[in-house]
């Protein structure tokens, strides 16, 4: 387990991602319209769709292939697929705004 | 003891005495009955009088209830004798030469006269209604003396009237307002269709007339239209319309309106006074055939037999026109709505026409032409709103589905259960089945929402709603649908509600519509953010994250996770330079694939999202917007510059229309083409907007697709100058921006809201302007997003990943 300084709120937009490369992991980082940040494996279940391009609807990432819907804390795929993508721990500095993604 | 009351009823017309004759079984004996008429005659046919002018009856063939009648039933009548005054205070009724009748109940029913243009020249010798027997007397002497008739009104008496005057041997002309006959009971080519059957009889016809005066010194001798031009007649009979005869009532101090103003169970304001038939007003209605008639006597005979009954509601009226050799029904709804559909069969070789209107799966109305046998069935249909799903198409054909090879049932039946019916999804016959039997779904969103099945290109919908009704059956449902789960609210309504409360942001719009979900969802997110857009060019701000992916990148998504690149080309119109720039760019970002695709574009594929904006700068282009629901490609051929078939200049006229409306946000994508003569060969008529070119022209055709379901284009209409092809393209362009639902291509739209409602809306020099105006509006702030993002380091971030972390430390 590791602790990573991935960036700075200011990086991400609001119900936007960026995305991190850890060796051959792609993990997308989202920030919610909540103040929270999110990470999971940038990997749809369903056809391996780029969830960090997809729409961010509350706690929820629509994925930009299928629309699939995974609920971005628990990394469950929503009714009526089914499915679960990989989630990390985040932490969010609050004086300084950096973005720490545990692997 | 029963006592005997008296009721006076004031006219001597069908649906007067019709209430009568119901009463009388009703409750014999319970009413000491008079009945005052104006005519000299006793209660006849109406409906009949084109039939003896025709020649097909005799006068009295026609007569309904003979004296006799009204003696065996011990009612008195008084012919010849119109009444004046009802005086409610002493109770009784006073007629014009003095008879007074006393009345416990009273009835009005004085029908209806020809309504008589206010012209002048209107009240010279030889101009007519077509009304009464004494009219069918006019008309019948006059065929006698003179030859040349006009009857003012292409309605379904005027041309009664022409027929019968035909059939008098005289050189009759018919004078109509509209552009088509009987335009209160049908449509265009129904209409356009008659004409052409009454013109092959010898009728002849003048459209589009207005008449300003009849001309004549004692006795008509013709007519002048307002365009300055004329007619020579000695006959004129006006048939453009009935006025309610309200005289009685309004001296007797009733609520009078255009009629005599009823309520369901046909009583006046006054206690004890009511009135049934042409005269009255109900619901703001005025009736002027008879079956209505005749269910507003049902009830008032029920009433003043003292029987509990549901009150009159209004009705759905059917004509059909006695014109002999010509076969036509209308009933209900005959024009397309926004919310309703038609099925259409026009058959101009055999004669036949025959439209269905269709709202919610009940059907709306029917027009008949050439083929009525089934008009009785399809207006009972109309009367029961029963629904008729799956029966459409056996209910035009007029041939039942077992005969139509296969039928419905049979056919779902014998579909494997492994057989995949949304293949966008990949869902089967049998996992639509187990969400109907097992999970209990009623509805085409309850399959969706479980299955997925029609979620996604939507195709498949005929078929969900198929199985759902050959497993559910009656148990089938309409769900109302929202523009997405997060609400149930249609687009009208969500529209409405934007710009009644001016709602400014898709925040705003989920807050005080009350969203299920706070934010929303990947349907109605975009759809918000267009119609916003759409709404407020100038004050709203575009919401990127509210963008479908494609269009936040400004490239489109390939299964890979790769974009594609496709530079802007107008009109498919290249130059050997930017040729070698574009071989340039895709050796040096090591492009994969280079394809032209099918709008001829040249496509650059499997470029990573990291290299899209350098790939832009150094392209230098503007970008394609291959990707987005906005305008993608105007097609062209080579047109008269090179091809020897050519008649018009189509590579300029694509590049002028790409040029006009790229970077257009549109509900969805939209494809253009122009070919320079009606070969063809840009495949205009598939497109959203297709032009073609003809000798000195071009022919404007819309609503083609050749996606999930191709559609051939409608010919909107053919003009003469390039200007004029920029301002339809406009105004069309625009309209459909301003209609259509989010994601609905002009295709589907144009299916939904009909062709007609497209036409009418921008028939009107005046309508287009506004549209152009405001499409300009929004045209003129668009800018090019290839450009915005190389230029802007915020917007450029989003393309290059954060962090790239070779080794973690355990």
């Amino acid at each position: 387990m590791a602790k990573l300084l991935v960036g700075h709120l200011s990086d991400i937009d609001i119900k936007g991602s960026r995305t991190i490369r850890v060796q051959d992991t792609e993990i997308a980082v989202f920030r919610l319209s909540d103040g929270s940040v999110r990470a999971v494996e940038n990997r749809c279940p369903h056809k391996n769709g780029r969830l960090s391009e997809g729409m961010v609807c509350g706690d929820a990432i629509h994925c930009p292939l299928h629309d699939w819907k995974i609920d971005l804390k628990s990394g469950r795929v929503h009714e009526p697929d089914d499915g679960c993508v990989t989630t990390y721990v985040t932490e969010v500095e609050p004086e300084s705004g950096s973005i720490y993604v545990t692997i | 003891m029963k006592t005997t009351k008296k009721l006076v009823m004031i006219g001597n017309g069908m649906a007067g005495v019709r209430a009568i004759e119901h009463l009388i079984k009703l409750a014999p004996d319970s009413y000491e009955i008079t009945i005052f008429g104006a005519e000299p005659h006793p209660n006849y046919n109406r409906i009949m009088l084109s039939t003896v002018l025709a020649g097909g009856s005799s006068m009295d063939e026609i007569i309904i209830n003979d004296l006799q009648w009204y003696e065996d039933n011990r009612i008195r009548l008084y012919t010849g004798e119109p009444v004046v005054k009802i005086d409610s205070a002493n109770r009784k009724v006073i007629s014009r030469s003095g008879i007074e009748a006393e009345y416990d109940k009273v009835i009005i029913a004085t029908g209806s006269k020809a309504f008589i243009l206010p012209i002048p020249g209107a009240d010279k010798e030889g101009v007519i209604g077509f009304r009464d027997i004494a009219d069918c007397e006019t008309m019948m002497d006059a065929s006698k003396t003179y030859r040349k008739a006009a009857v003012i009104g292409g309605g379904l008496l005027g041309l009664e009237a022409a027929r019968g005057l035909l059939n008098l041997g005289m050189d009759v002309t018919v004078i109509h307002i509209n552009g088509h006959l009987m335009d209160r009971q049908l449509d265009e080519p129904s209409g356009r269709m008659l004409q052409r059957e009454l013109e092959a009889q010898g009728m002849k016809f003048l459209l589009k007339k207005q008449t300003l005066e009849i001309t004549g010194k004692k006795r008509a001798q013709g007519l002048k239209f307002a365009d300055g031009t004329s007619l020579e007649a000695d006959l004129v009979v006006m048939a453009v319309g009935i006025r309610p005869n309200v005289e009685v009532a309004g001296a007797s101090g009733i609520d009078v309106n255009r009629g005599i103003v009823v309520s369901d169970w046909m009583e006046t304001n006054v206690p004890d006074v009511y009135a049934v038939g042409e005269c009255v007003e109900h619901r703001g209605i005025g009736y002027g055939l008879v079956a209505p008639l005749y269910e507003q006597g049902a009830v008032l005979a029920k009433r003043l037999a003292g029987i509990e009954t549901d009150g009159y509601t209004g009705s759905v009226t059917s004509t059909k026109l006695k014109v002999s050799g010509v076969d036509v029904f209308s009933a209900g709804e005959f024009k397309d709505s926004p919310d309703s559909r038609s099925l259409k069969i026009q058959d101009e070789v055999g004669g036949v026409y025959k439209k269905l209107v269709i709202r919610d799966n009940k059907l709306a109305g029917a027009v008949l032409f050439g083929d009525t046998a089934d008009g009785a069935s399809l207006f009972s249909l109309i009367k029961s709103g029963e629904s008729i799903a799956g029966r459409e198409k056996e209910l035009l054909l007029g041939i039942p589905s077992e005969l139509m090879g296969q039928s419905k049932g049979a056919k779902f039946e014998s579909m494997p259960d492994d057989e995949i019916v949304c293949g966008c999804n990949g869902v089967s016959k049998a996992a639509i089945g187990e969400a109907i039997t097992a999970k209990g779904c009623t509805s085409v969103a309850d399959i969706k929402a479980c299955t997925k099945a029609s979620a996604s290109c939507g195709g498949c919908k005929p078929l969900v709603e198929g199985l759902l009704h050959f497993y559910a059956g009656d148990a089938a449902t309409e769900s109302k649908e929202g523009i997405c789960g997060c609400t149930s609210l249609s687009r009208e309504e969500v529209i409405d509600e934007i710009k009644r409360m001016r709602l400014m942001t898709v925040k705003e719009v989920m807050n005080v519509l009350e969203w299920r979900e706070s934010e929303g969802c990947s349907k109605c997110r975009p759809a918000l953010n267009y119609y916003l857009g759409m709404l407020w060019p100038e004050e709203y701000v575009d919401e990127k994250e509210s963008r479908i992916t494609n269009e936040r990148y400004h490239a489109n998504i390939q299964k890979d996770g790769t974009y594609s690149v496709v530079p802007r080309i107008y009109g498919g119109v290249t130059s050997p330079a930017d040729l070698k720039k574009i071989a340039t760019v895709a050796e040096k970002y090591n492009v994969p694939l280079v394809k032209f695709t099918g709008g001829q574009r040249i496509d650059l594929l499997g470029v990573k999202k990291e290299d899209l904006p350098g790939m832009w700068e150094d392209l230098d282009m503007p970008s394609g917007h291959a990707y987005g629901k906005t305008l993608r490609t105007v097609k062209t051929c080579v047109g008269n510059t090179f091809c020897r078939f050519g008649t018009q200049d189509a590579m300029g006229m694509g590049i002028k229309l790409e040029k006009a409306f790229e970077r257009l946000n549109t509900p969805a994508k939209v494809k253009l083409a122009v070919s320079g003569c009606p070969r063809n060969c840009a495949e205009a008529t598939i497109k959203d907007f297709g032009v073609v070119a003809i000798d000195g022209g071009w022919e404007l055709h819309v609503g083609g697709n050749g996606g999930i379901h191709v559609r051939a284009t409608d010919l909107l209409c053919t003009v003469k100058t390039d200007d004029e092809v920029i301002e339809w393209a406009s105004a069309y362009l625009q309209y459909y921006r301003e209609n259509a639902r989010w994601n609905e291509r002009t295709s589907n739209w144009i299916e939904r809201v009909g062709l007609d409602s497209v036409k009418e809306a921008l028939a009107k020099k005046e309508d287009r302007e506004a549209l152009v105006e405001r499409i300009e509006k929004t045209l003129s702030l668009t800018t090019d997003p290839w450009k915005e993002i190389i230029e802007n380091r915020e917007l450029r971030k989003n393309f290059e990943p954060l962090a790239d972390v070779q080794t973690v430390k355990q």
